[in-house]
């Protein structure tokens, strides 16, 4: 089985400085597989993500994309301007131009049938996140890059969401790399979790990872779990396999 | 016909119009404001060289804006404090070509013509540039429209299908100071970015998409073109700002009939 995508020794600098944002990662995901990126703010995981997609110059190091591999992407934070009026039909048709009746098709898909004719600034957060969603399916992707997919959403908002997106990966069969922060709703459903903090701290399925005791320190319980890791400060090795006790004073 | 002198300036301004709808909306929705002032002010110091160097005017005019738009675009894509920029440079380029032109004796005298357009003496030649000018640019948009609105509604949706949002700036550049230049007689340095925004902001409250948003924006334009030449000759009014004001008057009521 070959990699979707495959990444060796990724280096990538903050654009205009020497400080990297990234250093000496290695990344692979295969078909069918959902890869989860978590880490601090700042770690470098949409730089990953957009150095893996091929927008970013790297420093170091190279990514093979397999020969005619169709990526779906949902980026961050899309906001599209107020003065720009457009329904959700013809924004499915941005860049290529799709016929009704796929653009109904992958609308019912996302949850969101009907919305055709709303204008995108009308939309909920949640409807919007699933017209974004809508139209990274349509081109029938190997692959559904998310980043951070769920910003801006409420909780039972959150976790439909991911109910949904691995609803589309067992009917489709597209590999899903996702970032998130939510990290308990996330790892449930991922193959492999990657933590990173410029570069790989911790690597390997959800259970391996969780059942760390450090792990368990780390992101026991709640949101607790989740203040810990925004606060989590790396001056220190990674000789260990995973997730080790941080410095993460205040988090308590 | 066309030997009238105001049949010419008609079709000359319908000829800015026509472009004027879809490139004002990419300066509305891409939020180019400030940007199409700095090209268009420019377009004075243009002038200025093209009159020093006994060139055509569209020729220098065309010049100096497509080199101030690339001079904003690079700084555009440093990416800090750009309205302060824009409006440091949108007003130097102006006090820039106003001192350049009165070294010019033959331009003194009819400075206010640069400033504010002189559309009742556009004759046959100017008429036939400004056409094809049009038509150029609007080829040159409807040839990059699909790349052009995607880049403009988020950059990172264009580059994940392989659009280079850099190309795309580029190309809207280069379209503004095209018609920049066609522009020049018909409105003047002052009021072109005025003929490019005020159509195409009255037009988005009655838009649903932005085809329709262009589209309606050239007639705004074109019936502002009509209604402030038609007001120029009964009132006796400059031509480039009776334009203008009837724009802003279409802007006002659109406004008023907004939904929403």
């Amino acid at each position: 089985m070959s990699a979707l995508i495959e990444a060796q020794g990724l280096t990538i600098l903050r654009p205009g400085s020497h400080d990297t944002v990234l250093q000496d990662v290695d990344f692979r995901i295969d078909p069918q597989e959902i890869v989860t990126v978590v880490g601090p703010n700042g770690s470098g995981k949409s730089s990953l993500i957009r150095a893996l997609l091929g927008h970013m110059p790297l420093a170091a190091g190279r990514v093979t994309r397999r020969a005619g591999l169709r990526i779906g992407y949902v980026p961050q934070r899309v906001q599209v301007d107020t003065t720009i009026p457009m329904t959700v039909r013809r924004f499915l048709s941005l860049p290529r131009r799709v016929p009704d009746e796929v653009a109904a098709r992958v609308l019912t898909r996302t949850g969101v049938e009907g919305v055709e004719a709303r204008q995108l600034t009308q939309l909920s957060g949640g409807q919007f996140q699933r017209v974004l969603l809508a139209r990274a399916l349509l081109h029938d992707p190997h692959l559904l890059v998310l980043d951070e997919p769920t910003q801006g959403l409420d909780q039972p908002g959150i976790v439909a969401f991911y109910q949904l997106i691995a609803e589309v990966r067992r009917q489709s069969g597209a590999a899903v790399l996702m970032v998130s922060h939510d990290l308990l709703v996330v790892m449930r459903a991922s193959d492999r979790v990657i933590c990173l903090n410029g570069h790989i701290c911790c690597e390997g399925t959800p259970r391996h990872v969780s059942s760390a005791p450090e792990y368990r320190a780390l992101f026991g319980a709640g949101s607790e779990g989740t203040l810990a890791l925004y606060q989590h400060h790396h001056d220190h090795d990674h000789d260990a396999a995973c997730l080790h006790p941080h410095d993460h004073a205040g988090a308590s | 016909m066309l030997d009238d002198f105001f049949i010419r300036a008609v079709l000359a301004g319908l000829g800015v119009a026509a472009v004027a709808g879809p490139l004002g909306s990419f300066v509305v929705w891409r939020r180019m404001a400030y940007f199409g002032d700095s090209t268009a002010h420019a377009a004075i110091l243009g002038v200025a060289v093209s009159l020093a160097f006994n060139a055509s005017i569209y020729a220098g005019t065309m010049l100096v804006a497509l080199a101030m738009a690339l001079a904003v675009s690079v700084l555009a894509t440093r990416g800090q404090a750009m309205d302060t920029v824009l409006g440091v440079l949108s007003h130097s380029a102006l006090a820039v070509g106003l001192v350049a032109i009165s070294f010019v004796p033959q331009a003194r005298s009819d400075l206010s013509a640069y400033l504010f357009g002189d559309i009742l003496a556009v004759g046959r030649g100017d008429l036939a540039l400004i056409w094809a000018g049009a038509a150029g640019v609007l080829a040159l948009l409807a040839w990059r429209w699909q790349r052009l609105l995607t880049a403009s509604v988020n950059e990172e949706l264009a580059m994940a299908a392989g659009i280079d949002p850099r190309v795309e700036r580029l190309i809207l550049s280069v379209a503004l100071a095209v018609v920049v230049a066609l522009s020049i007689r018909v409105v003047g340095s002052l009021l072109i970015s005025a003929l490019l925004i005020v159509p195409a902001a009255a037009a988005r409250g009655l838009s649903r998409t932005p085809e329709w948003m262009a589209g309606n924006a050239t007639l705004i334009a074109s019936f502002a073109v009509l209604a402030g030449l038609s007001a120029s000759l009964h009132l006796d009014t400059p031509a480039g700002p009776s334009i203008v004001s009837a724009a802003a008057v279409i802007f006002a009521l659109s406004q008023a009939f907004r939904r929403g």
